[in-house]
C-alpha cells in the first residue's frame, strides 16, 4: 500500500515563465505555499545566525584572541540570539503549523487565508528590518551598526544615554512588527483548529499536532502582548521623554526584566510545544504504535501552558528579589518539570513494545528524547535558585538553553523536515545523506554543548568577547569550537540533501511512511484544494482505520 | 526472540562517539600542557565562604537526584531503542496497539511530584539561610558601586575608597568578621560574582542590593562582572584579596592616608592637575576630586590597572594613559593626547602614588 505511487502532476512540469511563478509565491494566500515560504525564510536565517555563532566561536577558541573587536562581538551575540529565536525557530515552527494544520484536520485552507499571508509578510519584514540595521543603524551619522545590547536588551543599556544610535530602534521595531505577524498566525491557528475540523473530528480525535499548536496559539496571544507593550514603552522612553525604564530619571530597570521575561519564558514553551507536536506525530509512526496516553499528553501540555506563565522571574534570581519571591519562583519552575517528565515517559511508552524503524526522522526524535532529558535536568538545577546564583548568566546557562533550543527544538525540526519533505515536495530525500547529517550534527552538538557546561561551573560568564588565560577555561572553549565545525558540516549535508532531493529525489507517493493522519491520504504535493472531497473520520488515526478495517481504532477510543 | 547482529549497530555507534569524545579530550589536554593554578580557577565547586558552601551542599543534593533520574530514564531509553528496533527477520505485522495505561501514567506523575517536593523544601531552607543571614557585630561594611567598566569599593566605617581590588579580612568562624556588601550602580546593570565566595548578585541602577561573604582562607579570589554591561563587559574583572586581620588593618590604615607629595615628580603632578585627568579621577589632598573614574590616591597599592585587565607596571600605565583602547578597547577613558615628555612625567608621578 505504501509503496504505491501516483502520477506527479505538479513536480517539474511547470512551464510558465519564472517571473510568473515567483509572482505567484508573492501573492499567494495558500497555506501550503505560505508554510513553505516560512520554512525557506527560516532556513535562510538559520544559516545567517549560524555564521554569527561560528564567528563568535572562532573568537573564543583561545584566550585574548583578536579575531573580532568587542563591539563586533557584542553585535554578533545580540543578533545571533534575536535571529535564532524570532526569525529562525518561530518561522520554522509557524511554517510547519501553517502547512500541516489544515491538512491534518481535513480542511482546505486556514480560517483566514489573507491574514495568513499578512502574518508571514509582517514576520519577513521584521527580519529584513533587523538586518537592515547592519547598514542603516546609525542613519545619518554614517557608519552602519547593529543592535549590541543583548537579545533581552536589559534597561538601561537601551536608554539613549547608552545606545545613542538607531540600532536599538531597529531591534524594537523588528520585534514589534514580527510580533504582529505572530499574533496573526496564532489567531489563525486557533480559529482554524476550533472551527475547520472535518466531520467526525471532535477535539478528542484531533492529531496531537493540532492540539499542541492550539495551545501554542493561546500562549502566543498572552505572551507577545507584554513584549509588544514593553517595546512601545521603550520607544516612548527613547523619543517621547518617558521614564519607564530610564533609571537616570527614576525609572526601573527591573520593570523591563519583568516585562521581558513574562514574555520570554512562555516563549520558550511557545517554541518547544510545537517541537513536542512533531515528536508526538513522528515517534508513533516509526514505532508502529499509537501515542501512549493521548489524553494525558494533552492535559500535560495545557498544564505546561498555564504554569509557564508563572515562572518568568527564575530568570531574575540574581536581581535581589526577597527570599519569598525566590522561593515562589523556585517552586513554580520545579513544578513544570512534572508535566514535562510525563511527556518524556509517554514517548518512551509509545516506543515500548513497538517495532522502531530508524529512518532519519526517528533518529532525530530519539536524539531529541535524550537531549531533552538532559536539558530538563539542568533546568531543575537552574530552578534551584541558590544554585542559579552561581550558574545563572554563566556558560552553564548558555549550554542549558542551547540544549533546549538546538538539542530539543532544532532536532525535532530536522525530524519534521525529513518526515514531511516527501509530502511537501512529492519526492523522497536521500536517506544516506540524512544519516550523515544526523551523525555529524549529533557529534558536533555534543562536542559543543556538553563541554560548554564546564566553563560555566568554572566561573566563565556569558557575553564576554574574550577571557583571561589561566582560569582553566581554555581547553573547554577549544572543544566547544571544534564541535561547531561538525555542526556546520551536518547543516551543509542537510541543505545539500534538500536541494538535491528537490530535483533528483525518487517520487514519494502519497504515504511513504505508512502513516495514519489525514495529510497522508492526499497527493504529494497536495493539490491547491488539499482534499478533492472533505474527509470524515471516526478516530485519531483515520488511515489506520482505513488500512485495518478488521481492527479499527474507533472501537477502542 | 533471538537478537540479530543488526541490533547492536546503534550501540556501536554510540560507543564510537564516546571514544571519539574521549580522544578529543585527551588531545586537547596534551596540547594545553600544564593545567592552570587551581587557586586561580573560579570554580564554584571549591568554595571558601559560607554562602558558596551552602550552595555547594544544596547542589550536591540536586546533582545526586538529577543523576539518579538521568541514569534511570537514560537506561530505559537505551533499552527501548535497542530492544524494540525492527528486526531483519520481522514478520511485517504491526505490534500490539497499546493506547495508554492509567496506573503507569499515575506512577510517573506522582513520583516526580514527590521528588519536586523534596527538592523544594531543601532549596527553601538554603534561600532563607543565605538571604536572611543576620549581620554580626564584627561585620565589615562595603559599598560596591558598578561603573562601566570598573568597580568602586567604599568602606564608610574605615574612611577608605578603593577600586577594582576588594580587600577583606579573613573570617574566623569562632569570631566571624564577614563582609556585607551594599551593591549599587551608577550606569547600567552589573553583577558581582566571585564564584568561590558567593553566588552572584546584580548591581542595578536606582536599586539597592545586598550580598555577603565570609572567606575562611587568605588569598586572592578571582571573579568578574556577570551581567552584560556594555562594550567592555568582558574586562570588568574583579579581584578579592582576603588578608589576615593584621594585614587588613594595615592596608586600611595606609589607604586612609592622603597622597604622598614628592617634589621629584612635581612636573608630572602639574600635568595631572592641569589636564582633564582631574575631571574624572581623585587624588586626596590635591585639587583632583573627579568621581567618574577610579580614585588614584593609592594607585600603586594595586596589582592591576583597568579593572584587572593588565598588570600595574610602568609600561602598562604609560600605554594606558596614551591610549586606553590598546589595553581595553571601548573603555570610557579617552586617549589623553600628551606629548612624550608629559606622558613620561605623568607616569612618573602616578608611580609615586603608593
Amino acid at each position: 500500500m505504501s509503496s504505491e505511487t501516483i502520477a506527479l502532476s505538479t513536480v517539474g512540469q511547470d512551464a510558465r515563465p519564472i517571473g510568473e511563478r515567483l509572482h505567484e509565491w508573492v501573492v499567494t494566500v495558500d497555506h501550503k505555499k505560505l508554510g513553505i515560504l516560512y520554512i525557506v525564510y527560516g532556513i535562510v536565517f538559520l544559516v545567517i545566525g549560524g555564521i554569527e555563532a561560528l564567528i563568535m566561536r572562532i573568537q573564543l577558541v583561545v584566550p585574548q584572541n583578536h579575531f573580532v573587536s568587542p563591539q563586533v562581538f557584542n553585535r554578533l551575540f545580540t543578533m545571533h540570539g534575536t535571529t535564532m529565536i524570532f526569525f529562525v525557530v518561530m518561522p520554522l515552527l509557524f511554517g510547519f503549523g501553517t502547512y500541516l494544520i489544515p491538512l491534518m484536520i481535513g480542511a482546505r485552507d486556514m480560517a483566514f487565508p489573507r491574514l495568513n499571508a499578512f502574518s508571514f509578510w509582517m514576520t519577513a519584514f521584521g527580519g529584513v528590518l533587523l538586518y537592515f540595521s547592519f547598514i542603516g543603524g546609525y542613519g545619518l551619522f554614517g557608519a552602519g551598526n547593529a543592535p549590541d545590547m543583548g537579545w533581552f536588551a536589559y534597561a538601561p543599556l537601551t536608554a539613549r544615554a547608552f545606545s545613542p544610535g538607531h540600532s536599538t530602534d531597529f531591534w524594537t521595531l523588528a520585534l514589534l512588527i514580527s510580533g504582529i505577524g505572530s499574533i496573526g498566525t496564532a489567531v489563525n491557528f486557533i480559529a482554524t483548529i476550533l472551527s475547520m475540523r472535518c466531520p467526525g473530528m471532535t477535539l478528542g480525535k484531533m492529531p496531537l499536532l493540532a492540539w499542541l499548536n492550539l495551545i501554542m496559539g493561546g500562549m502566543v496571544l498572552l505572551a507577545i502582548s507584554p513584549l509588544t507593550a514593553a517595546q512601545i514603552m521603550l520607544s516612548i522612553d527613547r523619543y517621547l521623554g518617558g521614564h519607564f525604564f530610564d533609571t537616570q530619571a527614576g525609572g526601573s530597570a527591573v520593570l523591563w526584566m519583568h516585562f521581558f521575561w513574562i514574555f520570554g519564558h512562555p516563549e520558550v514553551y511557545i517554541l518547544v510545544v510545537p517541537a513536542f507536536a512533531f515528536a508526538s506525530e513522528i515517534i508513533p509512526v516509526f514505532s508502529r504504535k499509537p501515542i501512549f496516553g493521548y489524553p494525558v499528553m494533552v492535559a500535560a501540555t495545557i498544564c505546561i501552558g498555564f504554569v509557564s506563565f508563572s515562572v518568568w522571574a527564575h530568570h531574575m534570581f540574581t536581581v535581589g528579589m526577597s527570599a519569598y519571591g525566590n522561593t515562589f519562583f523556585t517552586v513554580t519552575s520545579m513544578i513544570i518539570a512534572v508535566p514535562t517528565g510525563i511527556k518524556i515517559f509517554n514517548w518512551l511508552g509509545t516506543m515500548w513494545g513497538g517495532k522502531i524503524q530508524f529512518k532519519a526522522p526517528m533518529l532525530f526524535c530519539v536524539g531529541f528524547l535524550f537531549q531533552f532529558l538532559i536539558a530538563g535536568l539542568t533546568g531543575i538545577m537552574l530552578a534551584t535558585s541558590p544554585f542559579d546564583w552561581q550558574l545563572g548568566n554563566s556558560y552553564f546557562v548558555v549550554a542549558h538553553f542551547h540544549y533546549v533550543i538546538v538539542g530539543a527544538i532544532l532536532f525535532t525540526i530536522f525530524a519534521a523536515f525529513y518526515y514531511w519533505f516527501p509530502k511537501m515536495s512529492g519526492r523522497m530525500y536521500n536517506e544516506t545523506f540524512a544519516k550523515w547529517h544526523f551523525w555529524l550534527f549529533f557529534l558536533g552538538f555534543h562536542l559543543t554543548f556538553d563541554f560548554m557546561h564546564i566553563p560555566g561551573i568554572l566561573g566563565m560568564p556569558r557575553r564576554i568577547y574574550t577571557y583571561e588565560p589561566g582560569r582553566g577555561w581554555e581547553i573547554w572553549n577549544l572543544i566547544v569550537t571544534i564541535g561547531v565545525f561538525f555542526q556546520t558540516a551536518g547543516v551543509l549535508a542537510f541543505v545539500a540533501n534538500l536541494v538535491w532531493s528537490l530535483w533528483k529525489g525518487k517520487p514519494a507517493g502519497n504515504d511513504p511512511w505508512d502513516a495514519w493522519t489525514l495529510e497522508w491520504s492526499t497527493s504529494s504535493p497536495p493539490a491547491d484544494y488539499d482534499f478533492a472531497a472533505t474527509p470524515a473520520v471516526r478516530s485519531r488515526r483515520p488511515l489506520w482505520d482505513l488500512k485495518h478495517p478488521e481492527d479499527p481504532d474507533w472501537k477502542y477510543e | 526472540m533471538k537478537r540479530s547482529q543488526q541490533a547492536h549497530v546503534p550501540i556501536h555507534k554510540l560507543a564510537g562517539i564516546a571514544v571519539l569524545l574521549a580522544g578529543v579530550l585527551l588531545v586537547a589536554t596534551l596540547c594545553f600542557g600544564a593545567p592552570a593554578d587551581p587557586s586561580q580557577i573560579p570554580n564554584i565547586f571549591r568554595p571558601q565562604s559560607t554562602p558558596a558552601n551552602s550552595i555547594l551542599h544544596l547542589s550536591a543534593l540536586v546533582l545526586a537526584i538529577t543523576a539518579l533520574i538521568f541514569v534511570v530514564v537514560f537506561s530505559l531509553l537505551v533499552y527501548a531503542v535497542a530492544k524494540f528496533r525492527k528486526r531483519d527477520e520481522d514478520d511485517g505485522r504491526e505490534p500490539a496497539q497499546v493506547y495508554g495505561s492509567n496506573q503507569v501514567e499515575l506512577a510517573w506523575t506522582v513520583i516526580p511530584t514527590l521528588i519536586v517536593l523534596v527538592l523544594f523544601l531543601a532549596t527553601a531552607r538554603v534561600i532563607h539561610s543565605i538571604q536572611d543571614a543576620p549581620k554580626p557585630l564584627g561585620a565589615i561594611e562595603v559599598i560596591a558601586i558598578g561603573h562601566q567598566f570598573w568597580w568602586e569599593f567604599r568602606y564608610p566605617a574605615l574612611g577608605v575608597v578603593a577600586a577594582n581590588e576588594l580587600h577583606v579580612p579573613v573570617s574566623n568562624p569562632s569570631n566571624p568578621t564577614p563582609t556585607f556588601l551594599t551593591l549599587l550602580s551608577v550606569d547600567t546593570d552589573h553583577s558581582f560574582w566571585v564564584p568561590r565566595l558567593a553566588g552572584k548578585t546584580d548591581l542595578i541602577p536606582n536599586r539597592v542590593n545586598h550580598t555577603w561573604i565570609d572567606p575562611q582562607e587568605t588569598g586572592l579570589y578571582l571573579g568578574q562582572c556577570a551581567q552584560y554591561c556594555g562594550t567592555q563587559h568582558a574586562k570588568m574583572l574583579l579581584r578579592v584579596y582576603v588578608d589576615s586581620p593584621e594585614k587588613f588593618e594595615q592596608w586600611a590604615q595606609e589607604q586612609r592616608k592622603p597622597a604622598i607629595i614628592n617634589d621629584a615628580v612635581e612636573a608630572g603632578r602639574q600635568v595631572f592637575e592641569t589636564t582633564a585627568c582631574v575631571n574624572c579621577h581623585a587624588v586626596s589632598g590635591t585639587v583632583a576630586d573627579g568621581r567618574f573614574g577610579p580614585d588614584l590616591t593609592h594607585l600603586m597599592s594595586r596589582d592591576t590597572i583597568a579593572s584587572g585587565a593588565a598588570p600595574n607596571t610602568r609600561e602598562n600605565l604609560r600605554a594606558w594613559i596614551q591610549n586606553p583602547d590598546t589595553i581595553k578597547p571601548g573603555s570610557l577613558m579617552p586617549a589623553m593626547q600628551l606629548n612624550d615628555r608629559d606622558l613620561d612625567a605623568l607616569t612618573d608621578y602616578l608611580m609615586t602614588l603608593r
